[in-house]
């Protein structure tokens, strides 16, 4: 399989991996990730098909930045996960996959996680000055205070959603 | 007849015209606002500004029980609802590692077909209409009336079906069906024909449409291209063939390809996918019949409500139902990706479970999202009419995009 000519080439880079349900998975660190996305290129995995991340309050590091590829030869998927700590960046991958792109730029702006080298790194669901990254844990599911304030107007503050008042 | 792409002339004064294209504009079918910077009528960069239909679908799921959530993934791709409820709940047995039994699997088959039918005959008749060529446009809909009639059929909705359960399905298909589904499958044909009478040998169309958007393989991929716009292009990636699930491998149906890519090759793939579909929509009603009645839905309480009268009449059902909608079901913990060829391409649900009744993450990888973001090169160099057959063609859906 793909996971042991990268424990064979690339010695050292897997930190863990697993299967659980025949999903092929890898655990690499952010400093060598570029290596192992160039390998797995060469071995036919040349369709990043999502990046995502999840958000492990609990755990350092915080984040997962989870990439799922495909090889359209074999029909073989395998997931990289690379754990990155809150306020670290991760390499992006834009300049070898434009899918990378948005992918990059919605997990920016979801989880607050850098690319480093992504071109235009913007928010891309939110609008600009909105606070916070909703998807992290901490955030609130009903955005919180800041959407009450009285800013927005008293028919928003929490007495006034309140059923009893 | 192959147009060249126009190249854009630099004026000395650089001044560039601002034309905002949405986010309530009549051809973007949804919310979406693209931002085209214009040397006359040259499109020198387009900015695709998307979220205006962002609902927190990930932050919501984690915040609800498995079962929950199916209703929500109806108001992804809302064109091919069903086809988004199968994909989840395939997704859900997977990590949990079950199946469901084979009537339910033929059912999935029968209304994803049907759905997809549904999505391509939408798809082609709005990019139609985008275009000027209206009449298309209505055929197409009247097959559509009745695709919907066939869902509501079903699952007792025609838009937001939530057909779908996890381990099977919420009821089996009513008496009527049959009959009806019988009729649709002589007259669409009929109507796809008509379609193509109307468009593909008209010299307006292919002039709008050929050359427009063409892409190579490797752009394509590298891209994140899948599904129709994919194939047109040249490869044939198919997830039913190649990495069959719902017993995919075992229907007779082809995979069509285009050459170049562009909107009128996608055109040809989709309705060529319309006629296989039909076909396996033939080949799922025979199953039916060969099946016979049986059960849509698991047998194992711990996983899927037991039927009413049970929970009436007996203490045990009724535990496992207060049990099932309180507790929900007993995850394994463990992180599973789960892909589907819906209409548009690929749509992955990536889901994390920690044990519990609400998944601890859940992504959903919508297909026309990686398809938008190519928007820019598409039509760079072009004219805005150009814009809008790519964004028709494209089929992108806002609800899916922005989830």
């Amino acid at each position: 399989m793909v996971i042991e000519r990268i424990e064979a080439q690339l010695p050292g880079v897997v930190l863990d991996r697993h299967d659980f349900r025949g999903d092929e998975t890898v655990v690499v660190a952010g400093d060598r990730f570029l290596e192992v996305v160039d390998f797995i290129f060469g071995e036919g995995f040349q369709m990043l098909l999502d990046v995502t991340a999840v958000d492990r309050e609990d755990r350092e590091p915080r984040f997962d930045v989870v990439y799922h590829f495909l090889n359209l030869t074999s029909q073989d998927r395998l997931r990289i996960k690379v754990p990155v700590a809150e306020g670290c960046a991760v390499p992006s991958l834009v300049s070898r996959f434009k899918s990378a792109d948005w992918s990059e730029r919605e997990v920016f702006d979801l989880f607050g996680i850098p690319f480093e080298g992504h071109p235009n790194l913007s928010r891309l669901l939110m609008w600009e000055d909105f606070p916070g990254h909703p998807l992290r844990k901490d955030y609130p599911l009903d955005g919180g205070d800041r959407f009450c304030s009285q800013d927005i107007g008293a028919s928003f503050a929490p007495e006034a959603r309140s059923l009893n008042s | 007849m192959e147009p060249t792409p126009l190249a854009a002339t630099p004026r000395p004064d650089g001044d560039r015209m601002i034309v905002n294209m949405g986010p309530s504009h009549p051809v973007t079918h949804g919310t979406l606002h693209i931002v085209l910077e214009l040397e006359g009528e040259i499109i020198v960069k387009a900015t695709p500004n998307i979220g205006y239909l962002h609902r927190g679908v990930e932050k919501l799921g984690e915040n609800l029980t498995y079962q929950q959530f199916i209703p929500l993934t109806d108001r992804l791709n809302y064109c091919s609802s069903l086809m988004n409820n199968v994909g989840y709940t395939v997704a859900v047995e997977k990590l949990l590692g079950i199946q469901d039994p084979p009537r339910s699997r033929v059912l999935r088959v029968l209304c994803s077909e049907l759905a997809r039918i549904g999505d391509h005959l939408v798809c082609i008749g709005i990019n139609a209409v985008d275009i000027g060529a209206f009449t298309a446009f209505l055929y197409l809909f009247r097959e559509r009336e009745t695709i919907y009639d066939l869902f509501e059929m079903m699952a007792g909705q025609r838009l937001h079906s939530s057909f779908t359960r996890i381990g099977g399905l919420f009821r089996d298909i009513p008496a009527e069906f049959e009959p009806l589904c019988e009729q649709f499958l002589e007259s669409c044909p009929r109507t796809v024909d008509e379609m193509e009478s109307l468009l593909t040998h008209n010299p307006i169309w292919a002039g709008r449409t050929k050359g427009v958007g063409a892409i190579t393989p490797e752009n394509a991929i590298n891209w994140g291209y899948t599904g129709p716009c994919l194939r047109a292009a040249g490869v044939a990636q198919d997830l039913r063939k190649g990495q069959p699930y719902l017993d995919y491998d075992s229907y007779d149906f082809d995979i069509p390809v285009g050459t170049t890519g562009d909107v009128y090759d996608r055109y040809l793939v989709r309705t060529e996918e319309i006629r296989q579909s039909l076909g396996i929509v033939r080949q799922c009603l025979d199953r039916l019949k060969q099946l016979g009645p049986g059960p849509v839905i698991i047998d194992d309480y711990k996983i899927a409500l037991p039927p009413k009268e049970k929970v009436y009449t007996r203490m045990e059902s009724l535990i496992h139902h207060f049990k099932l909608i309180m507790h929900g079901i007993e995850m394994p913990v463990g992180e599973v990706y789960s892909a589907t060829e819906a209409a548009n391409g690929e749509l992955g649900f990536y889901l994390v479970s920690h044990g519990g009744k609400s998944p601890y993450r859940i992504h959903v990888r919508p297909p026309c999202f990686p398809i938008f973001s190519s928007f820019d090169e598409q039509v760079r160099g072009r004219i805005i009419a150009d814009a809008v057959s790519v964004l028709g063609g494209m089929n992108v859906i806002a609800g899916e995009l922005d989830r």
